[in-house]
């Protein structure tokens, strides 16, 4: 049985976390900041205790010194609750855990991004290109990979 | 005897140029004698890297370029890409238009779902299958030519609304194709689902579970053969959707013969949609009031899903403040359904790696990007 996902549960997870999670403001979404170490807890609970079950798209931006992460949540069937997570990595040690363990989909999401940007993912059971050859070098969605042609 | 026979597992490579990968992809399959044991995807021949192209054009000018994501539904990618920027810039659209993009996307989904079809039956050796469902889907790219002057890259989708009215002509088109619609889909339930090999090839293989399936982001018709009632159009609505009566389609099983009959019961699920679309389509204005030059302010973002033919199709859009963005990046469910590809095929047999990509409906522009 899914649990139902409501605000009070979530509520829930950032006490239980201590502060370690930080709202913020989305006219969409419910926004949580969180740093990389705290990143694999926030995704147990929030899939455990609040029935976000589907991970529907990781994606990565480049912020010139960081990078940043952000994974969409959502809960099938109902969707009452949408949840934006953040996490940023230095750019000289972009490397974040993996969530495969809690949602299998980042299996080729995880790996598209460290196709194109360049972030390891720790824990993942298959770190390879996904989209560009093996053997390319560079990840051409960092803003400083030079364009040719 | 047997103690001495020894079997070790032996790679076969369908692709990447194999009409039933439906485009470049290459699979590696891996055997012990006649079953399955693994299934390695190699994904990016059809790769252009449209998400750093978008970075190097305005907001306008991306539209081209979601319209060749999913090039077998091509009003759909568009459409969700013109309501993300739409989002993200605050602009709205006006009724007639909203109602517009409604058939437009949904002829779409037909068109897609049609190609399912017939090409699940062509990958099966049913030929003649393919050239019954091509015939219904060229009266489709006739009603896109009319409105957009492309068949089947119509980029037709405008930031604020559509590019063109529809035409005097496209009514009687799709009204005369609205009325042949059940009639299309009992030559198909007669002449394809009636095969007695078709379903053998179908019922009971390639089984996704639906928990597998949330697990692994699996959505659109894929995730509702698995018995999982989740539409978008129905269950966080955009557009006009929450103004139509229609029925998700929905089957228990997840194997392939699920996802077929999922699909054809969208095809008559869309035509319902549209025809209540023409019904209440108001006069008006085609396009809303959308400034020359588009620019949103730095650091604003949205994520924007629109449920297209292949599931959940999200954009995810970030403003620098200048007309071009930051980022873009495309959600694209044919990628992300393709994932369960092993999982559905380990166990089962070389031919059931056929049925099981014709079933899972990759499309390979959407998938490499």
């Amino acid at each position: 049985m899914i649990p139902n996902s409501n605000e009070e549960a979530i509520n829930q997870i950032l006490n239980s976390m201590d502060h370690r999670v930080q709202p913020y403001e989305d006219p969409f979404f419910q926004g949580l900041r969180v740093e990389p170490a705290d990143l694999l807890q926030l995704m147990l609970l929030l899939q455990d205790q609040a029935g976000m079950n589907y991970l529907a798209d990781i994606t990565a931006t480049d912020r010139k010194e960081e990078f940043e992460v952000t994974y969409h949540l959502y809960a099938i069937p109902d969707n009452q609750m949408k949840i934006v997570i953040k996490t940023r990595v230095p750019r000289d040690a972009a490397e974040l855990p993996s969530v495969f363990t809690v949602y299998p989909t980042s299996d080729w999401q995880e790996r598209e991004i460290f196709d194109l940007m360049g972030i390891r993912f720790s824990g993942h059971p298959n770190l390879v290109r996904v989209l560009l050859p093996d053997e390319f070098e560079g990840h051409p969605l960092r803003k400083d990979f030079r364009k040719e042609g | 005897m047997s103690g001495l026979l020894r079997t070790e597992p032996y790679i076969i490579n369908i692709g990447p140029q194999h009409p039933s990968t439906h485009g470049g992809m290459h699979v590696e399959a891996v055997m012990d004698g006649e079953e399955i044991v693994d299934v390695i995807v190699h994904l990016g021949y059809v790769h252009r890297s449209v998400e750093k192209i978008a970075e190097s054009r305005t907001y306008t000018q991306f539209i081209p370029y979601a319209a060749r994501l999913d090039y077998m539904a091509t009003n759909l990618p568009a459409w969700g890409y013109a309501a993300a920027a739409e989002k993200l810039l605050g602009l709205t659209v006006p009724e007639r238009a909203q109602y517009i993009r409604v058939i437009m996307g949904e002829l779409s989904r037909i068109a897609s779902h049609m190609m399912f079809v017939g090409s699940l039956a062509i990958d099966l050796a049913a030929t003649t299958g393919l050239l019954y469902c091509l015939r219904d889907r060229e009266r489709i790219m006739d009603m896109f030519e009319m409105t957009s002057g492309q068949r089947l890259l119509a980029s037709y989708m405008r930031i604020g609304g559509v590019s063109h009215d529809l035409p005097e002509e496209f009514f009687p088109a799709i009204n005369s194709f609205l009325a042949d619609v059940p009639r299309m889909l009992e030559e198909y339930n007669g002449l394809i689902i009636g095969n007695e090999i078709l379903q053998a090839r179908c019922n009971g293989i390639g089984i996704l579970p639906a928990e597998t399936a949330i697990a692994y982001g699996v959505t659109g018709p894929n995730l509702r053969a698995s018995g999982v009632d989740y539409d978008l159009r129905r269950d966080d609505p955009y557009g006009f959707y929450d103004r139509f009566d229609f029925k998700v389609a929905v089957a228990q099983k997840g194997d392939c013969m699920a996802r077929l009959m999922v699909r054809l019961e969208e095809i008559e699920q869309s035509a319902r949609i549209i025809s209540q679309a023409l019904e209440q389509m108001p006069e008006g204005d085609i396009i809303g009031k959308v400034p020359k030059v588009l620019k949103a302010e730095k650091d604003r973002e949205v994520y924007h899903r629109i449920e297209s033919a292949k599931g959940e199709l999200g954009y995810y859009l970030l403003a620098d403040g200048t007309d071009k963005p930051a980022r873009l990046h495309v959600r694209a469910p044919s990628f992300v359904n393709l994932m369960v590809l092993p999982i559905i095929s380990r166990g089962g047999k070389l031919q059931d790696i056929i049925t099981n990509i014709a079933t899972l409906d990759p499309v390979l522009g959407e998938s490499d990007r």
